[in-house]
């Protein structure tokens, strides 16, 4: 038994729900109870789905446990073909029809419908939403692609986007644009729009782009084998992702490697002066494993961040994250209780985190920025406008993302200068941004302190800041103050100085000066 | 402004014969309660012991994430305790002691049993038991079933205040109590108008925090100011107390005739009553008949959500002129819907129970001018050109009484003016 406030990710069977959700001509019925239902609302309301989602529950109720609960999944089994005539049907059981075991796999094979049915083990108990929908789009993908012949010119599919994936929608036209460029039409993209006719064409296509490997490593390790299809490791999020992505598809595939970069803007606009001030900005990201090792690359080496944490939600990918740490010279956290991420974070005190929306969160808690670069959803996440994560635009708009939330250059520095402005204070915020500015509150008269009076309270509890100094401090602006006072107490705890005076804190701007 | 009480229809819908289906029901489980009521009870923990699908249900059911530490959380069973290789209740009350040691301020754990739960017997009865005991005087354990194969949304509250009921202290003196989780400023105003006609001795299940003085005794009558009470009914009736049946506190009308109930149980003066509601009755009519004006004529189908539909209808067809075409809840119980349903013409079907394909192919025949739906239909029924009311802003919205007859009668004509506002096509 494990306390849970907050999840990252749902139970497996929602996992089921995005990708059936996410396709057309399928339908999944569920051995659910009543109740289980609410995952309707995440796909019609935070995405603003204007369809239910393709998925019939059985919802038994107490009275229906002491009698006949096979029989109410075959007659809603049944009732689902007749009214939606899906090409495939997937059952399975939610979390609470796994304990009374009617075996609905079983049971909807001996119906006999006249369409393939493909039962779903899903241990709820066990896993989480990622692994539903990466094992249910495997069961799929096993059950009706069959070896075909390949098409004449080169095609690729296009694997793993699911309904209620972070910015898929968008994902999926800048990844079929960077084919087209290459002369790679797409063969099938899947489960995202996909019908289980598109299923069986998937053996057609002469290599798969493996866009989320969250929902669809499964599936592309078992094409590889039984397909013959080689898929692509790189996810192209980031502006050498993207590069290096073209060249895999390219080596994969034979074709020449071809990037149209016009529209590319990453790169000047983070070499630009007004840039200069996110050099070396400290940021913590987490995520799903994908998003957090794609944007760890963009935050070092094409931001100009430090990356001073990172970690993931999902166990699956705490492998690859573990190393990817390693490499960075940080600890990943691994784990699905936002309070240890809560707690990693006040500990490391970054000037930024990017991460989901549980981050922006703690973020707007403890006085962090945040950008969101991954899932778990939100309705902001699905914005009007083109905003893809992958490819050329991909790039942009994650420069525009992560610096919205920044105080910008040259505002740094005016903040600095003129800190004793009634407007520009630490409550005061960035200008850019909507929310109402607070005027500053008079300070109290600073009255003759003894040591220990007033003294700040601080991370170590043998050190005490004086009193001159925790006014010095103060005058640092907000943004790079937490990191002053880490630095500086860090600085005193090496010294094993005890007390911080003014001096200390200028000694320990020298030592770390950058 | 004249405030006739308009008559009853000549035939109400208590006799009407009810449609009962049985397919897929498309509504929440009790859970959800929890998300209004841990504001409203604010010493309160609620420990759900479920599944990773409650702890979502419970994040995604509240639209947003409610950020601020919330008092409740999911105890989540793993396979260790499915396989019996841990013992549940050792795990509980690890997890209790855990929780209540960080939060000192918490006085009432509620825990609370879900669809998993159910199935696998846990005996949180037990465990609450156990924990009373081990946390007395401090913290007061109670358990209740939230689940899905139990209670159907607005049920779970039900559950929870049923579950307060029978370890109340006893009392003899004459009291009035009012049921039902409401928002405060909508009690105040409550317990403000009764105050004015002389009813003193007043008060409110669930209470605010848990050291209030309330206990219960055979004269204690109640009033329950939400239609989904049943549990509590039967229960407060096992300790004696009497209901008074009321049409329920919506809209100029339901407020009036729910306090003239209470008024001539305490036999207050019929002038004393018509001075102290004169002034709010006549805005209440002035704020409803302004929000009605979208409404009138217009027609109006209820999905099954939170059981207000019957007293909902009442109001939204006698104070605002709609026509109802299917009144639906997940259960009808006359003994406290009654008053509205005699209030409500013959005409609309009734149902109880759903079948929700079957009942979605009847709204589209009917094409009314307003669905009030779940958060799962609204959209897709939105995209079909049917303008849509989300039932669950009508528990998290205050609602009751004068003063918020207005903003209910503007929770349903704002989807229509929307719908009339919105010029989206091309000028030619």
């Amino acid at each position: 038994m494990k306390l849970s406030v907050w999840t990252y990710e749902g139970p497996p069977h929602v996992g089921a729900m995005r990708v059936a959700t996410a396709m057309k001509g399928l339908h999944y019925v569920l051995h659910a109870p009543q109740g289980d239902t609410y995952a309707d609302l995440l796909f019609t309301m935070i995405e603003r789905r204007n369809h239910r989602p393709p998925v019939t529950y059985t919802t038994f109720q107490a009275r229906d446990l002491g009698s006949d609960t096979a029989n109410l999944f075959k007659t809603a089994c049944q009732k689902a073909y007749d009214r939606f005539q899906p090409q495939a049907m997937i059952v399975g059981a939610s979390c609470t029809a796994e304990l009374i075991q009617d075996d609905p796999g079983g049971m909807a094979e001996l119906m006999g419908l006249p369409c393939p049915v493909i039962a779903l083990e899903l241990p709820s108990y066990q896993r989480k939403e990622n692994f539903g929908a990466d094992e249910t789009f495997f069961r799929i993908c096993r059950a009706l692609a069959r070896p075909i012949e390949k098409t004449k010119h080169v095609t690729a599919n296009l694997i793993g986007p699911t309904a209620l994936g972070f910015r898929h929608r968008d994902d999926i036209t800048e990844v079929t644009a960077l084919l087209e460029e290459m002369g790679i039409s797409v063969n099938v993209c899947a489960p995202y729009g996909a019908t289980p006719d598109d299923i069986t064409r998937l053996g057609a296509a002469h290599v798969n782009v493996l866009m989320y490997p969250e929902t669809g490593e499964a599936a592309c390790r078992w094409m590889e084998r039984d397909l013959d299809l080689p898929f692509t490791k790189t996810v192209p999020i980031g502006v050498g992702a993207t590069r290096d992505f073209v060249a895999e598809v390219a080596k994969l595939t034979g074709v020449a490697p071809k990037l149209e970069e016009s529209r590319l803007r990453l790169p000047w606009y983070s070499s630009s002066v007004d840039s200069t001030y996110l050099t070396g900005k400290r940021v913590f990201l987490f995520g799903d494993g994908t998003h957090v090792a794609t944007a760890a690359r963009i935050a070092r080496d094409e931001m100009g961040f430090e990356v001073v944490g990172m970690g993931c939600y999902n166990r699956e990918m705490a492998r690859p994250i573990r190393a990817l740490a390693k490499e960075y010279g940080v600890e990943a956290l691994i784990s699905d209780d936002y309070l240890d991420v809560e707690a990693k974070i006040e500990e490391l005190a970054p000037e930024m985190i990017l991460g989901t929306q549980m981050e922006r969160h703690i973020g707007k808690r403890l006085g962090i920025p945040c950008a969101v670069i991954s899932a778990p959803v939100h309705v902001q996440d699905f914005p009007a406008r083109y905003s893809p994560q992958m490819g050329i635009e991909g790039a942009n708009v994650i420069f525009d993302t992560w610096v919205h939330p920044l105080v910008m250059g040259l505002e740094e520095h005016l903040l600095h200068m003129f800190r004793d402005d009634f407007e520009f204070h630490d409550d005061a915020g960035a200008s850019h941004h909507g929310h109402q500015a607070k005027a500053r509150q008079p300070e109290k008269a600073e009255e003759p302190v003894a040591a220990n009076d007033g003294a700040m309270p601080s991370e170590t509890a043998e050190i005490i800041w004086l009193a001159e100094a925790e006014r010095e401090l103060k005058k640092i602006p907000f943004f790079v103050r937490g990191k002053a006072k880490r630095n500086t107490e860090a600085f005193a705890a090496e010294r094993g100085v005890s007390q911080i005076g003014v001096d200390t804190l200028y000694e320990a701007k020298a030592h770390y000066a950058r | 402004m004249s405030l006739d009480t308009p008559n009853p229809p000549a035939t109400g819908c208590r006799d009407t014969p009810v449609l009962k289906q049985r397919g897929q029901h498309e509504v929440f489980c009790g859970l959800t309660g929890i998300i209004w009521l841990h504001r409203k009870m604010q010493d309160a923990f609620f420990l759900v012991v479920g599944s990773r699908t409650c702890a979502h249900l419970l994040q995604s059911a509240a639209g947003v994430m409610i950020f601020a530490e919330p008092r409740f959380g999911t105890a989540i069973l793993e396979e260790t305790d499915l396989a019996g290789l841990a013992d549940a209740q050792d795990e509980l009350e690890r997890e209790v002691a855990r929780l209540l040691a960080r939060r000192k301020d918490i006085r009432q754990l509620f825990l609370v049993g879900s669809c998993p739960s159910e199935v696998i017997k846990l005996d949180l009865a037990r465990a609450a038991e156990r924990l009373s005991v081990q946390y007395a005087p401090h913290v007061r354990v109670l358990n209740y079933s939230g689940s899905g194969i139990e209670t159907t949304f607005t049920e779970g509250e039900d559950a929870c205040l049923a579950s307060m009921i029978p370890v109340l202290p006893e009392t003899d003196e004459r009291q009035l109590l009012l049921v039902g989780a409401l928002p405060d400023v909508v009690e105040d105003q409550a317990l403000d108008l009764l105050a004015k006609m002389g009813i003193e001795n007043v008060k409110v299940l669930p209470a605010r925090r848990a050291d209030d003085d309330l206990a219960i005794g055979p004269n204690t009558v109640f009033a329950l100011t939400q239609p989904f009470l049943g549990g509590s009914l039967a229960a407060l009736g096992k300790r004696g107390a009497r209901h008074i049946p009321a049409p329920f506190p919506f809209g100029e009308e339901g407020t009036t005739a729910w306090l003239l109930a209470v008024a001539q149980e305490f036999g207050i003066d019929r002038t004393l009553f018509d001075t102290v509601t004169h002034a709010p009755r006549a805005r209440a009519k002035k704020a409803v008949a302004q929000a009605a004006e979208h409404l009138r004529g217009k027609s109006v189908f209820f999905f099954p959500d939170s059981q207000l539909e019957i007293p909902l209808a009442r109001f939204l067809t006698r104070e605002c002129g709609m026509t109802a075409i299917e009144v639906s809840a997940p259960y009808i119980h006359k003994g406290i819907v009654g008053p509205d349903l005699d209030l409500l013409a013959e005409g609309p079907t009734l149902a109880e129970g759903q079948d929700v394909d079957l009942q979605l192919d009847r709204c589209r025949a009917a094409r009314p001018d307003l669905s009030v739906c779940g958060l799962g239909l609204a959209n897709p029924l939105e995209s079909e050109g049917l303008a849509t009311k989300w039932a669950i802003e009508l528990v998290f919205t205050p609602v009751h009484f004068y003063e918020q007859a207005g903003d209910l009668a503007g929770l349903f004509s704002r989807p229509i003016k929307r719908r009339e506002a919105l010029r989206l096509e091309a000028a030619e």
